[in-house]
């Protein structure tokens, strides 16, 4: 089938990253509202930099491919840099999608804010876990 | 050895012949001289429009046979859409003094479907009638669903995703009793399994040249002597002022030469063969591979269809992943669909959207061979497996978020 580009092709036949990660820092969970597909993204974070990434994906040939990509491309990459990858990015970096299947690129740039979220906010908790804590133990 | 030919070069095996079959040598033949010897119009005086002519009513006897109807009662069409629409409007539009409903099912092919929704922008109302878990419609149904306001049933003969043969027969004493005309798309069955209108009762019956090793581009309404009808295209007095247009010669040639073909194959034994190797198909895949569902009735089902829903994956990656071993396939998922919307026929019959996302559908033609069957079934399951390791869902459908 060639309507999908070589590049598509070539994450699609041999996706990189695929699995979980035990411990992971972040986990994104999407489900794509157009078709129904799921995806589910684990990031692993030292020093602000995302060191490893590992995907799961329930959907079509773009779908995977995008996944596989996606976590390619945040490998190293700070979590300020991390954000700015956008779907348009992952379809570019790609050689394209057909214009049906720009919709499971979402997938996986969604799938990495939400794991970058997740991030957060587990830090955030921790945080304030450690100042009620502290205030704890100075009353 | 599976899939790959002499010299390297891969060995395709084609098992998508509801979508369309390759067109028979022998018809190709057939078509050839009425491109550049016989070219003329068969509503011509001359030498050249007669001998067109004389080609065109040969078609139609053949056809006619095919299906124990009279060659009056055959009309050529464009195609197997053109010829649903037709019925469908024309029925609609010339008996709309005697009533404005019409009675069909859930799981009809889109030419059926998007006319009766044309209809109910019109002023007329119709009825969708569900299916069993099999796919197929209860004659009670449409029994209860007939008012005095009915003027057609349309229920397809059987169904081209999960091959589902429809009881028409039965349908068709209902819809007899009644005195409402009743119309079948034959499109998947004309040619693969005996067909007689009579027998079925059915006043119209669609056809499709593709989809019996025919052309392209021409189909055949049957229309069942006295039925009232208005035409869809309107033009020139071509079939009997049925269906407008300058007849297209080399396919109904085609579509003649297709049918005859087709009834020599039936005599010949073709259904049990291919039977046999659908049959073989189900049974060693869902052996070997577990979470996979047989769409359709078991028995009442077409003789090349095969439909399977293979859990936690999706029909698309399916697809590619079976294309890159030179399988041809295709599947209701969604991410296939065109519209993102899984198979209608799918969910009428039940399927959850998640479950539907995984169907395949493979359906065999009068090539295909033991070992192309061999071949399937010894790389899908591998395939499943490989993007069974990608899902997120393994062995259940836990963490799925309504
Ligand atoms: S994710 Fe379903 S169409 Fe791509």
């Amino acid at each position: 089938m060639s309507m999908y580009s070589d590049k598509v092709m070539e994450h699609f036949k041999n996706p990189h990253n695929v699995g979980e990660i035990k411990d992971a820092d972040g986990i994104g969970e999407v489900g794509n509202p157009i078709c129904g597909d799921i995806m589910k993204i684990y990031i692993k974070v030292k020093d602000d930099k995302i060191v490893d990434c590992k995907f799961k994906t329930f959907g079509c040939g773009a779908a995977i491919a995008t996944s596989s990509m996606v976590t390619e491309m945040v490998k190293g990459k700070t979590i300020e840099e991390a954000l700015e990858i956008s779907n348009k990015t992952v379809a570019e970096a790609l050689g394209g999608l057909p214009p049906i299947k720009m919709h499971c690129s979402n997938l996986a740039a969604d799938g990495l804010s939400k794991a970058i979220e997740d991030y957060k906010k587990k830090i955030q908790d921790s945080k304030l876990k450690t100042e009620i804590k502290n205030q704890c133990k100075k009353m | 050895m599976c899939g790959k030919g002499v010299n390297g070069f891969m060995k395709r095996i084609y098992m998508d012949h509801a979508a369309t079959t390759p067109t028979d040598n022998e018809v190709v033949k057939a078509m050839e001289p009425y491109f550049t010897q016989k070219y003329g119009n068969p509503n011509s005086i001359h030498s050249f429009g007669q001998e067109a002519r004389d080609a065109v009513e040969e078609a139609r006897k053949k056809v006619a046979h095919l299906i124990g109807a009279n060659p009056s009662e055959i009309i050529f069409t464009g195609g197997g859409t053109e010829s649903d629409n037709f019925a469908i409007k024309g029925i609609a539009w010339a008996n709309q003094k005697k009533g404005n409903h019409i009675i069909t099912s859930k799981i009809e092919h889109h030419a059926v479907l998007h006319s009766c929704q044309f209809l109910e922008k019109h002023g007329f109302r119709v009825t969708y009638l569900p299916v069993d878990k099999y796919g197929l419609i209860d004659p009670d149904n449409v029994k209860k669903a007939i008012t005095d306001q009915t003027i057609l049933v349309t229920i397809m003969h059987a169904n081209n995703e999960i091959g589902a043969i429809e009881p028409i027969k039965e349908i068709g004493k209902v819809v007899k009793e009644a005195g409402i005309y009743f119309h079948t798309d034959s499109v998947q069955t004309v040619g693969h399994i005996p067909i007689d209108v009579n027998d079925l009762g059915v006043d119209m019956l669609s056809m499709s040249g593709h989809k019996l090793y025919g052309p392209n581009g021409v189909g055949v309404l049957y229309l069942r002597k006295g039925t009232r009808i208005d035409s869809l295209i309107g033009g020139g007095s071509q079939e009997k002022n049925r269906r407008a247009g300058t007849e297209n010669v080399a396919g109904i040639v085609g579509m003649g030469k297709a049918a005859e073909l087709a009834e020599k194959r039936l005599v010949q034994g073709e259904e049990d063969k291919l039977i046999k190797l659908r049959d073989r198909l189900i049974k060693e895949i869902t052996e070997k591979v577990d979470h996979v569902l047989l769409n359709g009735h078991p028995k009442k089902r077409l003789p090349g269809n095969v439909n399977l829903c293979f859990e936690f994956i999706e029909g698309e990656s399916m697809l590619l992943n079976l294309d890159m071993e030179g399988v041809a396939a295709s599947s209701g998922s969604a991410c296939t669909s065109g519209s993102l919307e899984p198979s209608h026929v799918l969910l009428a019959i039940g399927l959850p959207p998640e479950i539907a996302h995984g169907s395949l559908r493979l359906t065999l033609g009068k090539d295909n061979t033991e070992e192309e069957v061999e071949c399937v079934i010894d790389i899908l399951p591998k395939i499943i497996e490989k993007l069974r390791a990608l899902s997120p869902f393994k062995g259940s459908w836990e963490g799925l978020k309504k």
